[in-house]
């Protein structure tokens, strides 16, 4: 089995990826870029600790070769914001108590920040009335939406509530 | 996970070694190359071959094999024109993964048995001839028609149930060219041979879903599970429902977790077509439908729930 490379774009820096295609995008990012703010929890896909933003859109880290990733630009939480110059979500999950241990947090702020451009561009959700229809952004759509991230905790009322905070505050500048 | 060569590929192509396995959204394949149920010697990554286009098609719509999941559901002429695949692929595992995964690879996708994904139990569908855990083990997620003494598992999708009841065809590319396979034959029963899937051959490359001119009447998708949200269905039931001076004119219904393809039944269709609804004759086509059924302990409960599961859709599609 060869050696395969490829470049990706990690939070606006070229990054080279070389070596087993075996190998994760979660794996690279956390152990080749040393990028520990994505987790890795399941590592099948069934509790979102793992998600990044690719291209736009949010995926589980954990089910993607890092191989296949050439080219792709990968948002990770550390560049959603940093501890100096925090991003609003993040000011609101601190604001809200959205989290108590913390492990599921950096993929529920990267999932949420996808989320919210995905209900700004009218996609519907499973609790949408009418599928056709512009999606009402009631905590019942939020909480569909964040539906791919667990949190072991129970923080999911504080991190419903540090969403919606974003979501008027974006509304109202 | 085993050892792997790994090529991208620019077109949409059969495999053409054994031992070749083609990857888009990686979503499912992945998830069992660490469990070692699947263990490819080469993936072939298809997921910047193209076919990633709804276009107009004969009326209806063709979706390309390597359209993902959420870019379907968000589509407005599928939302307006057939809101049942809408809201069967949203019901259906999470965002993040309807992200990557993609229509072709939806329907290939493999069961959630949890002994076929288990490599230190016996699964006639990972190693054919090894016997089923299933029969006599955990069995409240499997399937309970269409069975075989070798394999209850259900195919655990979501999508290619309203794919069904839609009456979409898959448009298959092998060697000797292009062929047609409606939705409701593309998977199978397990008979004695559990370990395929679906009638798809190894030579053979799903290029698109095509959906005929949308049907009038109602459409709906009930899904039933364990969470409100992001898990498997126990029972699920897509509707195309069409009432006409107070009587159902056409019907048509498929059923997820019942079997180890999406259950559609002419006979239940029959009963239902040209009568006026009633509970009576919802109960009527439910034992038609259920005639058959056969739990193994775990799943009796889903014979019930089936039938209240379709006795609920047809009361909601009929009211005025």
């Amino acid at each position: 089995m060869a050696t395969q490379s490829a470049t990706l774009d990690v939070n606006g820096e070229a990054r080279e990826f070389q070596g087993d295609p075996r190998q994760t995008l979660l794996d690279f990012l956390r152990l080749d870029l040393k990028l520990t703010g994505t987790k890795k929890g399941c590592d099948h896909g069934q509790c979102g600790a793992c998600t990044v933003i690719v291209n736009g859109r949010r995926i589980n880290s954990c089910l993607s070769l890092a191989i296949m990733h050439d080219g792709d630009q990968i948002t990770t939480i550390e560049g959603i914001g940093t501890p100096e110059n925090l991003a609003a979500i993040q000011r609101a999950f601190v604001s809200h108590d959205g989290f108590q241990c913390g492990y599921c947090t950096p993929g529920q702020i990267c999932s949420a920040t996808a989320m919210l451009k995905e209900l700004a561009a009218g996609w519907p959700s499973a609790v949408t009335e009418a599928v056709a229809d512009t999606p009402a952004p009631s905590d019942k759509e939020l909480r569909e939406r964040m539906s791919g991230n667990l949190c072991r905790c129970g923080a999911y009322s504080n991190i419903i509530a540090a969403i919606r905070e974003v979501m008027q505050s974006e509304k109202g500048t | 996970m085993r050892p792997f060569d790994y090529r991208r590929v620019a077109d949409l192509q059969p495999v053409d070694q054994p031992g070749d396995r083609l990857i888009a959204g990686g979503t499912n394949l992945l998830d069992l190359m660490k469990l070692e149920v699947e263990a490819p010697r080469r993936l072939l990554d298809i997921s910047r071959a193209g076919h990633d286009r709804i276009t107009a098609h004969e009326g209806g719509l063709r979706i390309g094999a390597l359209v993902t999941n959420a870019d379907c559901a968000a589509d407005p002429r599928i939302r307006a024109d057939y809101p049942l695949l809408a809201k069967a692929i949203l019901a259906g595992a999470s965002p993040q993964l309807r992200n990557k995964a993609t229509t072709g690879g939806n329907l290939c996708q493999r069961t959630r048995c949890q002994y076929f994904m288990a490599t230190d139990t016996r699964c006639n569908k990972r190693q054919p001839g090894s016997g089923c855990d299933a029969l006599q083990g955990v069995n409240r997620n499997h399937a309970i028609l269409g069975t075989s003494e070798t394999c209850i598992a259900t195919y655990p999708g979501d999508m290619a149930v309203a794919l069904t009841a839609l009456d979409a065809t898959v448009e298959v590319l092998g060697q000797d060219g292009t062929r047609l396979i409606p939705v409701a034959e593309f998977h199978r029963l397990p008979g004695d041979d559990p370990a395929r899937d679906n009638v798809l051959r190894d030579d053979e490359v799903i290029t698109a879903v095509t959906l005929p001119e949308p049907a009038a009447g109602r459409q709906s998708y009930r899904k039933i599970r364990d969470r409100s949200s992001y898990a498997f269905a126990l029972v699920s039931v897509a509707a195309v429902i069409e009432l006409r001076e107070g009587r159902i004119a056409r019907v048509a219904l498929a059923f997820g977790g019942l079997a180890h393809k999406p259950w559609r039944d002419p006979q239940t269709e029959a009963i239902l077509t040209g009568r006026p609804p009633s509970p009576a004759l919802f109960d009527q086509a439910a034992d038609a439908l259920l005639a058959k059924a056969k739990g193994r302990g775990g799943n009796d409960f889903k014979i019930a729930l089936a039938r209240r599961a379709l006795a609920a859709v047809l009361t909601e599609a009929t009211e005025e």
